[in-house]
């Protein structure tokens, strides 16, 4: 395993029963880049996510995150393992019955030993570096906006400063306004966090372009297409051009 | 109509399914029994749910225990005063009461109410990937949801039991001396003569497995949900109906097996 690479993947199979979503895909994540993965519906981005996060296990084939073969770790490893990633739901996945706060304080007073007061502290810092106002640190996910749920949702999982930030389809079914500011939220914490590695799912051709590093489309469970933004731009694969193109 | 190899593959998947769905149950409860004694030990959790579980429960069986006390004493008195033994009302009620209604009743309600609550609980967590949210935090769910409740299900249905058992010999003891004037003194002297502790563990006994298994079930048929909002509906459902099923027919097995032991 090279240093350079924050996630090695090498022929990576995954079979449902008879169907094949993955079939013997190879993909290498550059550490500290922003790494988009774009693909139709049904072409098995959020299968692939998984299998980075080890919460399935590939028929055939290997995955290595930060140097460690996932094959190689029992599930208890695995689980403890995982607090290396971040991630950032669809829907933000915020635990409905606590406030904003205490969503983003949840892993913290799960995994370190902070006093209330320094939980506090980290929690304001995290809910204000994604631009959430004081005025709505006790309100529910409920009584949030759209938009204020994923920037809660990020910093929760920021909250342990994770060296993956994983983004699923994170501005799937938002408006254009919200888009943008989500995109730029994305941006703005991989520029803040330096060092960490960004893996966008998405639909999202042009926010893609406009703020990742390095493109990958997914195609029929393999990755056709793997360049840094510039060239992906200018490919000639017909199905990349007929994803650009739309 | 459906012809007779169509009901026989139906019959044949329905069996399959079942099989298959019991060897996930089981595979459900031994995760849970690794995770039981880990810690962190979530104490204030556990306090919750059982705060939840008796929240649920207690006034519909408070309205449950009295009006099955009042009832069974009525229905006692009418057989007995037929052979001129209706001192024994109070003893009979109460023996049927801590024996059998207080627990089977209990835990119907029970699976009705908190196995639900937890199922669609669960669910719905299910299907806004708070669950997956744990785990990528690399939070057992089973360890942070299942645990709490189900310990809390096992220690609040005995509870409820007993509250059960009370307020229906209150009911009981009502009707039959106030409606049916049986001596008030007598009918607690019979009580007194008739009633042993053991009969009184048989039914907490059982129902400390009606509550883990009723709470075992409501979370179980949670963490199955899939498909959206109409899946937590089915999910809940399923809870609810596997719940009381499992209540009576182990009522069955833990009645033979307790009238041995004790
Ligand atoms: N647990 C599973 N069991 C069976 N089939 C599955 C499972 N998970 C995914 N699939 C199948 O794998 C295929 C790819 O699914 P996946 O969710 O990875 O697609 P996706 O690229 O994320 O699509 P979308 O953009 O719609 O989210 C689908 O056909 C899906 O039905
Ligand atoms: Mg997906």
């Amino acid at each position: 395993m090279s240093d350079e690479n924050a996630i090695e993947i090498s022929g990576l199979t995954k079979m449902f029963g008879k169907q094949t979503v993955l079939d013997s895909l190879s993909f290498d994540v550059k550490k500290g880049s922003i790494t988009t993965i774009l693909g139709f519906s049904g072409a098995g981005k959020s299968t692939l996510l998984k299998h980075i996060l080890g919460l399935v296990r590939p028929t055939k084939g290997s995955i290595s995150v930060l140097g460690r073969d996932l094959a190689k770790l029992k599930p208890v490893e695995l689980m403890a393992f995982r607090r290396n990633f971040g991630m950032l739901f669809q829907y933000a996945a915020l635990f409905d019955y606590m406030s904003a706060f205490d969503n983003v304080a949840f892993p913290i007073r799960e995994f370190l030993k902070d006093s209330e007061q320094m939980v506090e502290q980290k929690v304001k810092d995290l809910l204000e570096s994604v631009g959430i106002t004081e005025m709505s640190f006790y309100k529910l996910p409920s009584e949030l906006s759209g938009g204020m749920r994923k920037r809660v949702g990020l910093a929760r999982a920021l909250a342990l400063s994770p060296s993956i930030m994983l983004y699923d389809e994170p501005t799937t079914g938002l408006d254009p306004i919200t888009t943008n500011m989500v995109n730029e939220l994305i941006a703005d914490t991989a520029h803040k966090n330096k060092g960490m590695t960004s893996i966008i799912i998405s639909h999202d051709v042009k926010a893609s372009l406009k703020i990742s590093d390095y493109v990958a489309f997914l195609d029929k469970g393999k990755i056709v297409e793997y360049l840094p933004v510039h060239e992906f731009e200018k490919s000639s694969n017909p199905y990349v051009r007929k994803f650009l193109d739309l | 109509m459906m012809n007779a190899r169509e009901s026989v593959e139906q019959v044949g998947e329905f069996v399959l399914s079942s099989v298959d769905g019991l060897g996930r149950f089981f595979n459900f409860l031994l995760e849970f029994f690794y995770w039981l004694l880990k810690p962190p030990y979530r104490i204030r959790n556990i306090f919750a749910e059982i705060y939840f579980v008796g929240n649920k429960s207690v006034f519909i069986i408070f309205l449950a225990g009295s009006f099955t006390g009042m009832v069974v004493a009525y229905q006692t008195y009418f057989g007995f005063q037929l052979i001129n033994v209706d001192s024994l009302v109070g003893p009979v009620v109460a023996l049927s009461l801590a024996k059998e209604l207080a627990p089977v009743l209990s835990g119907l309600i029970v699976a009705g109410r908190a196995g639900a609550a937890m199922a669609a609980q669960i669910g719905t967590m299910k299907v806004t990937e708070q669950v997956d949210a744990l785990e990528v935090m690399g939070i057992s769910p089973v360890h942070y949801l299942a645990v709490p409740k189900i310990i809390a299900g096992t220690i609040a249905l005995p509870l409820l039991t007993i509250l059960f058992q009370f307020v229906g010999n209150v009911g009981s003891w009502v009707v039959g001396t106030k409606v049916f004037v049986i001596d008030e003194a007598l009918y607690l002297s019979k009580v007194s003569e008739f009633m042993y502790m053991e009969d009184i563990y048989q039914g907490v006994i059982k129902s400390f497995f009606f509550g883990f298994i009723v709470a075992s079930i409501g979370t179980y048929f949670g963490f199955q949900v899939k498909n959206g909002a109409e899946g937590v509906g089915q999910g809940t459902n399923l809870a609810v109906v596997w719940g009381m099923i499992t209540v009576l027919v182990l009522d069955y097995f833990l009645t033979s097996a307790l009238v041995r032991i004790l």
